[in-house]
């Protein structure tokens, strides 16, 4: 068995976070976080969670590591949030720098472990309430510290300035005419029925995904638009990080961006993490039990269009493939049997991993740990060797995978372990195979 | 010791039981206003229908992934949860007290049934202290407490199973079985042993989440 202390990476947020913290800051830190933020549910998981150890084999980590203890669910609940509540929160530095590097790294938040403890312990809340007290003693790794920094600048998360959001979106627009002369990306458009968000990664290196959601708007004839102004991203890294305010300032914006312009509903690209942010996280730091203004995400609005034949294909997908279920949209929002209409309506032929639907295996991209950056792409690649060889039992070599940060873990895993497949957002292959009537 | 026998079956078994009665509603209590106070995007969220749902699906065996992942296990914790309320609360010597003390009448195990079954108990007792010892993933986050709350359940059994085939001195291991019993009992609120109690809410808590909010299934 292995510890974490024989696995520490060096990364210049933990290092220098670590470097200024003393004793007395780490025991006020963490008081403060048990004695004024957590309450009954975090003292009963603790107590009532028996040691049985029946949640490791839910771990895509501890299932990949050849089953080391040291990846299990309970044991990175046990070296982090069980030893700050034993020990009061008298614990060295270099003991805050691993349990960073469990929260933030080793844990994706993906609550897979969830179907698999009898007493129901929610681990993932445990592990985000550890990255809370870390935030607050400002050790956190670098690359996901900086993303959080561009939320709470910018309110977006690529540093993506006011006008060039506007100009991306007005260039794919421009680009857009040349193949539907017609279309129009209309701007804060009152009223709309279609409030169109996305993530911050898409103006800034994936604008074609922008283009196809136009050109899918175009032809279905939706009344859509997009924001001008910030709240246009839905993303929310400062959900993983543990910057509460933060992340409550960009949801707030994010809703009331929408609400603003009187738009009838939300409907989100194709993305986990950010879906997760508005009905499960960032809604409850605002107080809103519900969320304030109706938020769909695209696989249930693809799947509204196809029922109500708004969609036209003019062929179906040849290849065969199979499908990815993201944790925050499956398992976090039941979507599994709207995700599996949209593909059979779209391919020929469709190949189930196993397992699949809420017991999918996760990403290990998503919870923010491919946000950490390049220091810990090795810990992604070695902690999902189980999806490596789920996806290669499937036989097929085309994937839908309908989330960024799934795309992101998966066609690394695909480099890594050299599986020669090929993953597609719905919007690739709905814009691949739909009927362009204005050519 | 006949007089520290009647000391140990009447005024500390009231104690005994007074203890685990007024320690769980103290638990439930003092838990609840917590939960209240500062669990509130939590609370909100609790149902019924779903709560109950997840624990009644929780009571199948190797219905979840969890109950499928290790046989052993599954079967050791079903066949001991099972045994020790069926003993406890239906064997006959039990019935018996249940009926002068309370005046509560119950129908009670066939005494050779109940002797199985106590049998069983330590069996199971000794199957999870095999895991905490063998197996790495338990073995790795096993804590005095997690052996305490075993040796806890299990002492009750083994003085019971000793008095009842009359090994060693009759009334002596009678009296250790009664004081065991009264110390498990004493203790439940307050050992990991509460799990008796919170495993209703936090498995009925996950189940509402799941349900409610993330439309899946938490088995």
């Amino acid at each position: 068995m292995s510890h974490i202390a024989d696995r520490i990476i060096s990364d210049v947020g933990l290092e220098s976070g670590v470097a200024s913290l003393t004793p007395e800051k780490i025991e006020a830190v963490v008081t403060r976080v048990l004695k004024g933020e957590t309450g009954a549910k975090l003292k009963v998981y603790k107590e009532t969670c028996m040691r049985c150890g029946l949640c490791s084999q839910g771990c895509h980590f501890y299932m990949s590591h050849d089953q080391d203890p040291s990846y299990s669910p309970v044991s990175k609940a046990t070296e982090t949030m069980y030893e700050l509540i034993d020990k009061k929160g008298k614990v060295s530095p270099e003991r805050i720098y691993q349990m960073a590097q469990i929260a933030f790294t080793e844990c994706n938040l993906c609550k897979r472990c969830a179907h698999y403890c009898p007493v129901g312990i929610d681990i993932a809340y445990v592990m985000i309430t550890v990255r809370r007290i870390c935030y607050l003693l400002d050790v956190v790794p670098q690359y996901i510290r900086d993303t959080a920094h561009s939320h709470s600048s910018t309110m977006n998360q690529m540093w993506v300035k006011d006008d060039e959001w506007i100009d991306s979106l007005q260039w794919q627009e421009d680009e857009a005419r040349d193949e539907f002369p017609g279309l129009r990306i209309p701007l804060d458009k009152e009223g709309a029925d279609v409030y169109y968000s996305v993530i911050g990664p898409e103006p800034k290196f994936r604008t074609q995904l922008i283009y196809q959601a136009a050109a899918i708007m175009n032809a279905a004839g939706i009344d859509w638009t997009m924001p001008s102004h910030p709240g246009w991203d839905n993303s929310d890294m400062c959900m993983y990080v543990g910057d509460w305010e933060n992340m409550g300032r960009i949801k707030r914006a994010h809703y009331e961006s929408a609400m603003k312009l009187r738009c009838k509903r939300i409907v989100m690209g194709e993305c986990g993490h950010a879906f997760r942010s508005i009905y499960d996280m960032g809604n409850r730091w605002l107080g809103y039990k519900e969320m304030p203004i109706p938020v769909i995400h695209a696989i249930q609005f693809y799947w509204e269009l196809i029922q109500d034949g708004k969609i036209k294909i003019t062929h179906k997908y040849e290849k065969p493939v199979t499908i990815q279920d993201p944790c925050n949209i499956i398992r976090g929002r039941g979507l599994m049997d709207k995700l599996r209409d949209v593909v059979h309506f779209l391919c020929d032929e469709v190949v189930e991993m196993t397992p699949n639907r809420e017991h999918n295996y996760c990403c290990c991209a998503g919870g923010g740990v491919i946000n950490c950056g390049p220091p810990f792409k090795n810990t992604r690649m070695t902690g999902n060797r189980v999806k490596a060889e789920q996806l290669k039992n499937t036989g097929v070599k085309d994937i839908v995978i309908p989330c960024h940060n799934c795309h992101g873990g998966i066609e690394d895993i695909i480099g890594y372990y050299d599986l020669g497949m090929h993953g597609h957002f719905i919007g690739d292959i709905i814009y691949e195979l739909m009927e362009k009537p204005e050519v | 010791m006949t007089e520290f026998y009647a000391l140990v079956t009447g005024p500390l078994a009231w104690v005994a039981f007074g203890i685990f009665i007024i320690g769980l509603v103290y638990r439930f209590v003092s838990m609840l206003a917590l939960a209240k106070a500062k669990d509130g995007s939590s609370l909100a969220y609790m149902s019924w229908f779903y709560g109950i749902r997840s624990i009644l699906v929780w009571m199948i065996p190797f219905k979840s992934m969890g109950w499928k992942s290790d046989p052993l296990a599954t079967v050791t914790t079903f066949v001991f949860h099972i045994g020790f309320l069926l003993v406890a609360v239906f064997l006959n010597a039990h019935v018996v007290l249940w009926d002068t003390n309370f005046g509560i009448s119950i129908p009670s195990l066939p005494t050779y049934v109940g002797d199985i079954v106590s049998f069983v108990v330590i069996a199971t007792c000794a199957v999870f202290a095999y895991r905490r010892f063998a197996l790495p993933q338990v073995k790795s986050v096993t804590k005095c407490q997690d052996w305490f709350a075993l040796i806890l359940v299990v002492l009750p059994f083994i003085t019971g199973v000793l008095a009842y085939h009359q090994v060693g001195p009759v009334l002596l291991m009678t009296t250790l079985h009664v004081i065991f019993a009264e110390i498990l009992l004493a203790l439940i609120p307050f050992t990991r042993l509460s799990h008796a109690l919170f495993v209703l809410f936090t498995r009925a808590y996950m189940g509402s989440e799941f349900g409610g909010v993330r439309n899946a299934n938490d088995w």
